[in-house]
């Protein structure tokens, strides 16, 4: 969908971070959804690392 | 005094959240200094240079919240404190009127919203790179308002966004109005046939401000993030929304504003403008004209001049650059004669406070031409702020510069930063105060007030020395922002702020009233 | 596409969904369970040494020692336990779930389980009501007392009931009362009156006097929670199969011993992954507090882990008001361990979620991905042993469980040869 077509459309917004943001988009009637934002794996990175590897098993 | 500290495990809240938070449990009775903030290296630091710190650090994570305090136990205590956190939390929870569910990751966000085609990251740094490739991943235009995003990472998404032919607006992008929506900091303007793309947040505010209130309107305002033109980059966000507007039917002239690009930068720009069938005037901030002229493109001398001459154009009329004043040469020489007639002799210094960087930029590259003026932002090194302990100069601060923001929200959410510069860097040497006052979306909600209630108290101070200061103005918003610009201009006027349409005719009666300072009685 | 895992969880899932959930009867503890003794007795949670037991567990065991016969007073019972003559396993190692301190000894009567689908079947000891209740650690007379009744009069009745009648499809059941505001680990109160209402006539027709049945069926109507300890085995019997399921990422267990949080996960077979329990910030009883609470204890969110019970949450709104929330916020758990789980339950459908089905199936790379915990709504156990409920709120599992068990998952596919370099 390429940035002429975004002109076009009905703009629906996901919002990851700032509260305030979502706040302002919905006071104008936009319809936005409000992430409940953490770091993926909470950031540890041992984790992150696990689950790219999990990503990485080989197809039969 | 005894130092506590509380943690909540595996928690997670915005940072601006958790300033504000800091500043109200500041208040409570018996607390002699607190501290909220998420467990990273940087709040950690700033803990313990604010004397904060206790052996519970060490368990610390960047998904622990913690909140350290330093009270008297005769007069609170921490449950105390968790309890106000809590009630602070609820009331804004409630102030939300947020009910509604909220997704703990993007992917789930995107399954609950069909048709979601905008994705805006405002997540720390180090996360925001990875949340922005599985937004273009997955076909969603993107607004990255985050900052400290690597040139690489930034380059990498611009390329794939680009390949993707979506929108990749950022890192450290404040301004964008698509499909008349604004996101993040913007004015509520009129929707119109001048499509806009900024480098440059409240560059591009104050652009939309004044089309609007020439009586034009926005098709498209996309943002791309400070760094865009630089050469690692290559314009790529520049090129794709310039491309769009060329394309776009509701656009017929386009404004594109940025600070000078590198001249290979440029070239691309200008090679897409020689085959533009529709005008486009280019504001590179203090650039070189007869480039952009050679292009076929409109030059501009400020963020102004760009508006007015894009209405012009737009409406087939004659333009010429404007340099002076809405209102008459004479009047304007009379409020200098006026302003200058209030001040002492020893009185010849300039304190520039600005929020909006773009604003500040404009305002040195037309003061620090023809006065020396030490910056955050300064136009040779040796002017830098740092060469100037004693104070003794005219001083133009950019407020929302790194080193005023750290662990502090940005000056145009919160205005203490300002209100803290306000008293110490203004004193019986100063002559004249600039300002700018940004309203709109993501502004604080008051902004004219908070300026004049400093504004008032330094009255107050320098009246003991029987002396006064000369207060200029201009406010960049418009009469359908919450804060509502004739309400703003009205509380600035009664305070003898001297309000002025523009930034560039705010800057200019500033240097006015200098020049006038230094040519004497 | 990590299509080894995928199709594993499908298969899983599969094996989740058809699962029938049948009471077919009831028969003793040590005729019934295998590998059941007169030396062992079973408990909630994942293993654990007498030493290591919290009061709960403790006082379960010793009203157990004098139940059997193996201790006269509770001292003689605590020196028995510690001496070395009792063998303690999971409930879970032996096909049983138990609720709190879940102790299940030779000669308790339990409800016998088959899920038809795959011919397995699960074991559970009958409910014994509110009070000063064994499950809860309580060891005095009046607590053996109580098990003798039941031993004497309320299984033989029930045996021949459910003889009469023939098997009862629990599915169906819980099906029905998860859309009658119950989600049958808290609330259990529809589904005991679904019960109480297609039995009742069997009752009537049992050998027995009249006043034997009518005592039984004023005791099963006395305790709202009489159709947990069905619920629980209902569960245990669909999920156990799905335990088998090489390379899938799905928990098929979860349960806690008072002191540890246990899990397992399918393709991990019958690994723990422990971590210690929490200590339930919830709502107490006049009088309590968190410092008299023991850790989390029981087996009964084998009832979330098929994704009933805290899961489904938004179906019961009475129980959010116990466990201090909204009805609102029931639907914000409910609604958020859709992000966790892997598919909706085909059988368990809540009106509150639009009948969605319930979130079925934990993936523990979900869990660890979002950060999202499983919701468990639970009753807080006092510490010592016997003096009973003390509160009951809303509790998580450690996330370190997942995260032991993630790491045990790739080391495994790794070892495998199965991870592309």
């Amino acid at each position: 969908m390429s940035v002429n077509d975004l002109f076009k459309q009905e703009l629906k917004v996901v919002n990851l971070g700032l509260k305030s943001f979502h706040n302002d988009l919905k006071s104008q009637g936009v319809t936005v959804v409000q992430v409940n934002w953490k770091p993926k794996a909470g950031g540890k990175k041992n984790m992150l690392d696990l689950l790219s590897k999990i990503n990485k098993v080989k197809k039969s | 005094m005894t130092l506590h500290t509380s943690i909540k495990r595996n928690a997670y809240y915005d940072s601006v959240t958790l300033m504000l938070l800091s500043r109200e449990l500041q208040k409570l009775e018996g607390v002699e200094d607190v501290l909220v903030g998420m467990g990273t290296d940087l709040n950690l630091d700033l803990a313990r240079d604010l004397g904060l710190a206790t052996s519970e650090f060490e368990t610390l994570t960047p998904n622990d919240l913690f909140i350290a305090a330093k009270i008297d136990e005769a007069l609170t205590s921490m449950k105390a404190i968790e309890a106000a956190f809590n009630e602070y939390l609820n009331k804004s929870a409630e102030l939300d009127g947020n009910d509604d569910y909220q997704p703990p990751s993007l992917r789930s966000a995107i399954q609950d919203l069909p048709g979601a085609n905008m994705v805006l990251v405002s997540v720390p740094g180090q996360y925001a790179a990875a949340e922005v490739e599985d937004a273009l991943d997955a076909g969603l235009h993107v607004m990255l308002f985050s900052d400290n995003v690597s040139v690489e990472d930034e380059l990498r998404l611009k390329q794939k966004a680009v390949e993707k032919g979506l929108l990749m607006m950022g890192p450290d992008c404040g301004t964008a109005i698509i499909n008349g929506k604004p996101l993040c900091f913007a004015n509520a303007v009129r929707r119109g046939r001048i499509g806009v793309v900024g480098a440059s947040g409240t560059g591009t505010q104050e652009v939309t401000v004044q089309i609007h209130k020439l009586g034009e309107g926005l098709s498209q305002v996309i943002g791309t993030g400070g760094r865009d033109l630089k050469e690692q980059i290559g314009g790529l966000m520049m090129i794709q929304g310039f491309e769009s507007l060329i394309a776009d039917p509701e656009t017929d002239l386009i404004v594109l504003i940025s600070k000078p690009p590198a001249p290979s930068m440029a070239e691309k720009i200008y090679r897409i403008a020689k085959t533009s069938p529709k005008p486009v005037v280019i504001d590179f901030i203090g650039g070189d004209r007869t480039a952009i002229e050679a292009a076929g493109a409109i030059a501009c001398i400020s963020l102004e001049d760009a508006a007015q001459k894009a209405v012009k154009v737009l409406r087939g009329q004659e333009y010429a650059d404007f340099t002076g004043f809405s209102l008459p040469e004479d009047e304007i020489d009379q409020i200098v004669e006026d302003a200058v007639a209030r001040l002492k002799s020893d009185q010849t210094e300039l304190r520039a406070l600005f929020t909006g960087g773009t604003l500040a930029d404009e305002a040195m590259k037309l003061l620090g031409v023809h006065h020396n003026i030490y910056s955050n932002i300064p136009l040779s090194p040796e002017m830098a702020i740092e060469n100037l302990p004693s104070g003794r100069g005219h001083i133009c601060l950019d407020l929302g510069e790194d080193q005023f923001t750290r662990g502090r929200p940005h000056p145009m959410i919160d205005p203490q930063t300002r209100t803290e510069f306000f008293r110490s860097h203004v004193d019986g040497q100063t002559a004249v105060i600039l300002v700018d006052v940004v309203l709109g979306f993501g502004s604080y909600n008051d902004p004219a007030g908070a300026v004049v209630a400093s504004v008032r108290e330094i009255r107050q101070r320098l009246s003991r020395q029987s002396k006064d200061v000369v207060v200029i103005a201009s406010v960049c918003g418009t009469e359908l922002d919450n804060q509502d610009l004739n309400k703003s201009i009205a509380t600035l006027q009664a305070e003898g702020i001297l309000v002025m349409p523009s930034n560039a005719q705010a800057v200019r009666l500033t240097d006015k009233v200098m020049q006038r300072i230094k040519k004497g009685v | 596409m990590i299509e080894l895992i995928e199709t594993a969880n499908k298969e899983a899932l599969e094996i989740i969904q058809n699962g029938q959930p049948t009471l077919i009867g009831l028969g003793v503890a040590g005729d019934v369970i295998p590998g059941m003794a007169k030396d062992l007795f079973l408990h909630a949670g994942p293993p654990i040494t007498w030493e290591k037991m919290s009061g709960p567990l403790r006082g379960g065991v010793m009203a157990g020692l004098m139940y059997e016969g193996l201790a006269a007073t509770p001292e003689e019972a605590a020196e028995y336990a510690a001496s070395g003559k009792l063998r303690f396993d999971p409930c879970h190692h032996h096909d049983a779930v138990g609720p709190m301190a879940g102790i299940v000894t030779s000669r308790m009567p339990v409800w016998i389980i088959e899920n038809k689908a795959y011919g397995n079947r699960a074991y559970c000891t009958l409910n014994e009501g509110l009070g000063k209740v064994l499950r809860m650690g309580a060891y005095g007379p009046e607590v053996i007392k109580h098990l003798q009744w039941m031993e004497k009069v309320l299984y033989p009745v029930l045996k021949e009931t459910i003889e009469i009648h023939g098997p009862i499809d629990l599915k169906i059941m819980i099906a029905q009362a998860v859309q009658m505001g119950d989600e049958v680990h808290n609330r259990n109160k529809a589904a005991t009156s679904l019960l109480i209402r297609e039995i009742a006539p069997s009752i009537l027709k049992t050998s027995f006097s009249n006043e034997e049945k009518i005592v039984v069926l004023e005791f099963l109507n006395s305790n709202d929670h009489t159709f947990l300890n069905l619920s629980m085995p209902a569960a245990k019997a669909t999920l156990e199969p799905a335990g088998k399921v090489k390379h899938s990422t799905i928990v098929y267990t979860m349960a806690r011993n008072g002191t540890e949080f246990g899990i397992r996960v399918a393709g991990l077979g019958a690994r723990w992954f422990t971590a210690p329990a929490e200590i339930i910030d919830g709502l107490y009883f006049p009088g309590f507090s968190m410092q008299d609470a023991n850790p989390d204890v029981g087996d009964s969110c084998i009832t979330e882990t098929l994704g009933i019970g805290g899961f489904s949450m938004a179906t019961a709104p009475a129980i959010v008001q116990f466990v201090g929330g909204t009805p609102k916020d029931a639907v914000r758990y409910t609604t958020s361990m859709y992000e966790i789980t892997t598919e909706e339950s085909r059988a368990y459908k809540l009106p509150p979620m639009n009948f969605r089905g319930a979130p079925t199936g934990i993936d523990i790379r979900k869990v660890i991905e979002t950060q999202v915990l499983p919701v468990i709504n639970t009753g807080i156990a006092h510490k010592e042993a016997g003096v009973g409920q003390v509160g009951a709120g809303i509790v998580h599992p450690p996330m370190v469980c997942f995260e032991q068990a993630l790491e045990a998952f790739v080391n495994l596919l790794e070892d495998e040869g199965l991870l592309e370099e």
